[in-house]
């Protein structure tokens, strides 16, 4: 079964860590991929740039436009995700803890719907 | 059919028979697994040219050892410590294929391997991996792309669990009598979520998938043939046999589930009911009773009706009521509550359905809500039944699933109208 683990980033509590902190983060993203490539686990990762970097594209009546900047303005913006591939949802909960944002921002986990169903 | 296309054909089954030879002889999983791997290389690219040998599995056990050999004195004189390992292999002239090659002894390896890759130190995920890349003889590649998991993923898994397999102890005979019927039920339980993984994916959209379904029915029918007075080994054959004859039926061509009782009956496998019935039926007649067993008789029942309105819903009711009583579990009571409400009444099923009441994982899960809906609508209560299928729809991890429920929601909110 596929998680989504999405890291949501409160740069509010980010910008207050020292500097060890932050590379306490980086090294800890570092280790958790590892762990995640050693347990067999490990479906997918990305990292994303700030969203004042984000572009948004509406198309409208045939016409495409393009505007500067993200969707939805809030304090808080999704910094990446993961997709684990393990056996149980409390597993996927467990690896949620164990990346290292989620001691200071909130880690999503969601089930990745699957192409397939049973007959009913 | 080229030379090539039939020299595959032929090393497929013999590969876990070699592995399992192997594996019995010297012990060292993943070792002999890569020289297992040489060893078939080889006969891919001599054989069609050079002519297949009278013995095949004799000349691959001798090759594989051999490179298992040198392997593992390559290993020995690099690292002073493999001494022990290098002490076990026994010389060269010791390694000639046992005689009676297609006898008893091709068939335990199979069996022993199946037992090892579906060793109770591992996870779900791991036996299935195992068994598809040591039994099924699938590459990493093929397991990986069925699974959608990036391929070093897979690899990882696969390497880690025999080195788990390893540390365990090393059982690489068959487990002794009382664990072995144990073994036997995780075995069926493994081949089971192989198939399923590959039914329940959609047709058409991902072939790789549907690949998954013939090769446990390939790797099923293997264990029934070493195992042919097993009855619920029969029985998981017959099943998968069954539930596969409606594959052609269960999809329209734009993807979407179509329903049991909707489903163009003709279209199903006639050779495959054939031989699932059959297969079910003298098992039935033999063997203990078993919960593989009662859903195969099940799905024969169903099998055997020409036309939905026609099924024997008050034997299928029965059936369910015996496989509630042997194997008790929560999916099964809402099978149950679907035939009872064919026999005695959509109240009588949602009557059972409430026993249900109160289980936080069931609450959680989509096909309780969809049975729930389903029998509401037959009841009559179109609002109700609204309400379930939409949370049903919500609940589904499976977008054709999610698409089926929302048409039917749909459906009952144009009769209000």
């Amino acid at each position: 079964m596929k998680y989504l683990l999405t890291i949501h980033m409160n740069p509010a509590a980010f910008d207050v860590l020292s500097e060890d902190d932050r590379n306490a983060v980086m090294a800890g993203h570092e280790a958790f991929i590892a762990e995640l490539r050693e347990s067999g686990e490990m479906a997918g990762t990305i990292a994303l740039a700030e969203p004042s970097n984000s572009k948004t594209v509406r198309v409208r009546e045939g016409a495409q436009t393009v505007t500067d900047g993200p969707y939805i303005e809030a304090k808080e913006w999704l910094a990446g995700f993961y997709v684990v591939d393990c056996d149980t949802p409390e597993r996927a909960a467990e690896l949620a803890a164990r990346i290292p944002d989620a001691k200071f921002s909130a880690i999503e986990v969601r089930p990745v719907m699957f192409d397939g169903g049973m007959e009913m | 059919v080229t030379t090539g296309t039939r020299v595959e054909h032929l090393l497929r089954p013999l590969a876990p028979q070699v592995l399992g030879a192997l594996v019995r002889r010297y012990g060292h999983f993943g070792a002999c697994e890569d020289a297992v791997q040489e060893a078939l290389l080889a006969a891919a690219v001599q054989w069609p040219d050079e002519g297949v040998p009278e013995s095949p599995r004799g000349w691959l056990i001798t090759v594989a050892s051999r490179r298992l050999t040198d392997e593992l004195r390559r290993e020995g004189a690099r690292r002073r410590r493999e001494d022990a390992a290098a002490a076990q292999v026994p010389a060269d002239e010791q390694l000639a294929p046992p005689p009676g090659d297609g006898a008893a002894g091709d068939r335990d390896d199979t069996l022993v391997l199946l037992f090892l890759c579906c060793h109770p130190e591992l996870t779900a995920a791991s036996r299935i991996a195992l068994t598809l890349r040591a039994v099924g003889g699938l590459t990493t590649e093929e397991i990986a792309r069925a699974f959608l998991v990036p391929e070093a993923t897979m690899a990882q898994r696969i390497s880690r669990a025999k080195a788990r397999v390893k540390a365990a102890g090393g059982a690489f005979d068959a487990p002794p009598e009382p664990e072995r019927a144990e073994r036997l039920q995780a075995v069926l339980h493994v081949l089971y979520l192989i198939f399923n993984e590959g039914y329940t994916a959609s047709s058409g959209a991902d072939l790789q998938r549907a690949e998954l379904t013939s090769e446990a029915l390939r790797l099923t029918r293997t264990l029934h043939g070493l195992l042919p007075d097993d009855g619920e080994v029969a029985g998981l054959l017959a099943l998968m046999l069954l539930t596969d004859a409606r594959r052609p039926a269960r999809s329209a061509p734009d993807g979407r589930l179509i329903p049991l009782g909707e489903q163009d009956r003709s279209l199903w496998n006639a050779a495959s009911i054939e031989e699932g019935s059959a297969l079910i039926g003298s098992a039935l007649e033999r063997s203990v009773l078993g919960p593989y067993q009662l859903q195969a008789a099940i799905a024969a029942v169903h099998a055997e009706s020409p036309r939905a309105e026609e099924t024997d819903w008050p034997q299928i009711a029965g059936l369910y009521e015996l496989l509630a009583r042997i194997a008790p579990n929560p999916m099964v009571t809402l099978n149950q509550a679907v035939a009872l409400a064919m026999v005695a009444g959509p109240r009588a099923g949602l009557g059972l359905l409430s026993s249900l009441d109160g289980d936080e994982r069931m609450d959680r899960h989509h096909r309780l809500h969809a049975v729930r809906a389903h029998l509401l609508e037959m009841a009559g209560d179109a609002a109700e039944a609204r309400a379930s299928y939409r949370t049903a729809a919500r609940l589904t991890l499976s977008l054709p699933e999610q698409r089926y429920l929302e048409a039917r929601a749909a459906r009952l909110a144009g009769a209000d109208h």
